[in-house]
């Protein structure tokens, strides 16, 4: 209840600064946005109240993180760290239905945005490209690379819809740029697709063999329903399907593609590459940057090995050839190397036993884990260092910051990890 | 969970959660004391909570073996104690890290002389960041976080995963890193804190003597992130981006990565020692030997 509440305004002057720009009255936008009567629900006595997410969300989230260990267990540490991802947009007549609000096209938009922001969070040195499909053909938006920025601004300044999509014309394009990568990168396509139809020149069944044959990873998300050779198209490939029911559904499953999925095994060829390091120079030294060729004040980095100047990291030495890295975009996705153990719950009996005697108080956050009644709350402990936390450190800890604050706290532990 | 329910918050009100480096190993080598150094720093935390009501104040302490939470100024356990002679800040605080280091002492296992051992940096961030968190979940007025840490003892490399795990997440929810680091040698930094703050847009200041630390931590980490925008901070002197590579654990500006695992190595080798793929192969034959490598972490 409290949460649905906070998330609104209070003020009387910001809800009436609403009204304005949306054009509607209070009451209509809270029914077109976010679809409230979603989360009631009836309790015994036939009232509505709204569903307490909180337990079922962290009950969602354990169910997750398990899953991910199993997995994790199984595959252990090879992953596919180096991405080159293309993403089809499809912007045909079917995308601008307005099933999801305000429409699937601009869903689509947003959703992409959230999706390459995240995507370069996790997977630093990877590339994505985007294509879009209208009028039959399918058109290269932008090429493969590493800044989130033009990919976004890309798409917003292109977001019209016409025609029919062409899924054949897609492949191909994609198909022919993803051929000349480097043979240690993987290849994967991730379609956003809107029609139920798609208007190809020729036999798509060649197309999807010659994906097959290239090692490109082929996923689709469908917005309407599903579609065979969308199916057929990521069981040969080894991709995944799925179709999204509403906006939060659809985020959920585009965001499952941000974490670099299991290398699968004769997909790529391990490589060491040689990359350069540079070191970030002092604020107001200056000195002339190959990439604008101005003279510039702001503290760029030099070139370990030719020592020239550049404004931006990750790029490659104009003038040596060099990868040029810093290394905290490399830490970035060492939390997938060495991913922490999930939590195990405390039970109410458990609590009891004196053999356990636990301090009912959060480890991480100094939070008390007793509620009103002197009743102890449900709390996790990590199997390692033994120590409590409560549910909101347990998805903060697993989710965002990837270390245990309590093997962090004891010597005992660092030295066994060093000394192996 | 916490009073006052009528705050009146502002972007001025601050929570500052500082972290202490507590390392005997690394007071004992200093030429100041730690006591003259921590009543300067008591002296920086009154004057926070004095400049406005609504500040809170928390400390961590960084120990050699342990960390834990010495002082929270939003506890009711606070005000209990104060007996006249002293304030509350200075009797919980001196109290709490009496007992902290006693403890840190006995976890104490020898060490070779000569070279100062890490303090728990990864640890008390982490905590920190839990602590933030739980401030972010008070509603939508909680106050402004900021993190201080106040550190001597050089990095740890074996940690370096964990900070940095550390950094990013406190990037993620938009917290700043301030970093005051105190070191008897002029040309030391720590790369760590370097970067911390760099990243996640916080000042790093190296005082360049301790007499007047009380003078330099009110100048310069006293103002709220508000505030900062009007003030004529110290600039950056450079951040140290370079890596240590995995293998020496040597700190390198040009290096070898693993395409699979993103590992940095100093030289060429046939096999990462970090996922065990062979280089030049597809990655199945290696996954399938050397197997137990990766069980601890
Ligand atoms: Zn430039
Ligand atoms: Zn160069
Ligand atoms: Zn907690
Ligand atoms: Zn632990
Ligand atoms: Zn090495
Ligand atoms: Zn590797």
């Amino acid at each position: 209840m409290n949460n649905s509440i906070a998330g609104r305004p209070l003020n009387e002057d910001d809800e009436e600064d609403e009204v304005n720009e949306d054009g509607l009255e209070a009451w209509e936008r809270a029914y077109t946005e976010d679809r409230s009567w979603e989360s009631l629900q009836e309790d015994e006595s036939g009232l509505l109240r709204s569903i307490d997410t909180s337990a079922v969300q962290h009950a969602q989230y354990r169910r997750r993180l398990r899953a991910l260990a199993a997995n994790a267990a199984t595959a252990r540490i090879q992953k596919g760290l180096i991405r080159y991802l293309y993403i089809v947009v499809d912007l045909s007549k079917a995308a601008s239905e307005r099933d999801f609000r305000p429409s699937r096209m601009a869903v689509i938009a947003k959703q992409v945005e959230t999706f390459i922001r995240e995507f370069f969070d996790q997977n630093p040195l990877s590339h994505v490209g985007l294509v879009t499909t209208k009028d039959g053909v399918a058109s290269c938006l932008t090429d493969l690379g590493g800044s989130p920025e033009s990919h976004i601004k890309a798409l917003m300044g292109k977001l019209e819809c016409s025609g029919d999509a062409s899924l054949q014309n897609a492949l191909d394009l994609v198909h022919s740029n993803l051929n000349q990568i480097p043979s240690y990168g993987h290849r994967e396509v991730l379609i956003l697709y809107s029609a139920l139809s798609t208007c190809d020149p020729s036999d798509i069944m060649e197309t999807i063999q010659k994906c097959k044959k290239g090692k490109m990873r082929c996923s689709v998300i469908g917005l309407a329903a599903e579609m065979f050779i969308c199916k057929h198209l990521c069981q040969e490939t080894g991709g995944t399907y799925s179709i999204a029911l509403d906006e939060s559904h659809f985020k959920e499953l585009i965001l499952e593609h941000c974490p670099p999925p299991p290398a699968i095994a004769e997909y790529a060829t391990a490589n060491l590459i040689k990359m350069g390091f540079p070191q970030r120079a002092a604020e107001g030294s200056v000195a002339i940057c190959t990439c604008h060729e101005e003279a510039k004040t702001e503290g760029g980095y030099t070139c370990p090995r030719c020592k020239v100047r550049v404004c931006e990291l990750p790029t490659e030495c104009r003038i040596c050839g060099l990868t040029l890295i810093s290394s905290p975009h490399l830490a970035r996705s060492y939390h997938h190397l060495f991913p922490i153990v999930p939590f195990v719950e405390i039970s109410a009996s458990f609590q009891n036993d004196p053999s356990h005697r636990f301090p009912n108080t959060c480890f991480g956050c100094e939070e008390s884990l007793l509620s009103q009644g002197n009743k102890p709350e449900l709390s996790v402990y990590c199997p390692k260092c033994k120590q409590q936390f409560c549910f909101d450190c347990d998805i903060y800890i697993h989710e965002s910051l990837h270390n245990c604050p309590g093997c962090e706290s004891f010597r005992h532990s660092k030295s066994i990890t060093t000394a192996q | 969970m916490s009073p006052a329910p009528s705050k009146n918050y502002t972007d001025d009100v601050s929570l500052l959660v500082v972290t202490l480096d507590t390392n005997p190993f690394f007071w004992s080598d200093f030429p100041s004391h730690f006591s003259d150094f921590l009543s300067q720093v008591l002296a920086f935390l009154n004057s926070i909570l004095l400049l406005g009501q609504l500040n809170q104040v928390v400390v961590i302490a960084t120990g050699c073996n342990s960390c834990s939470y010495v002082y929270d100024s939003s506890s009711n356990k606070n005000h209990a104690s104060t007996n006249g002679t002293m304030p509350a800040l200075y009797s919980n605080l001196l109290h709490n890290l009496d007992e902290f280091i006693a403890k840190d002492k006995q976890l104490t296992t020898a060490h070779e002389p000569g070279n100062v051992p890490s303090s728990l940096l990864s640890g008390s961030l982490s905590k920190a960041l839990c602590y933030i968190q739980r401030a972010f979940r008070s509603g939508p007025m909680h106050p402004q976080p900021r993190i201080l840490c106040l550190q001597g003892s050089p990095d740890g490399p074996e940690q370096y995963v964990a900070i940095m795990n550390a950094i990013f997440s406190a990037q993620r929810s938009s917290v700043p890193v301030d970093s005051c680091y105190i070191a008897s040698s002029n040309s030391s930094n720590s790369a760590f804190l370097q970067q911390a703050s760099y990243i996640t847009g916080g000042i790093y200041y190296k005082p360049p003597q301790l007499d007047g630390l009380f003078q330099y931590l009110s100048a310069v980490f006293a103002t709220d992130l508000h505030s900062r925008a009007f003030l004529r901070l110290p600039k950056s002197l450079g951040v140290d981006f370079r890596a240590s590579c995995f293998c020496h654990k040597k700190t390198i500006d040009t290096g070898y990565v693993c395409s699979v695992c993103l590992s940095i190595f100093c030289e060429h080798h046939d096999k990462c020692s970090t996922c065990s793929s062979v280089f030049g192969q597809a990655q199945s034959v290696a996954a399938s030997t050397d197997n137990r490598k990766r069980k601890a972490e």
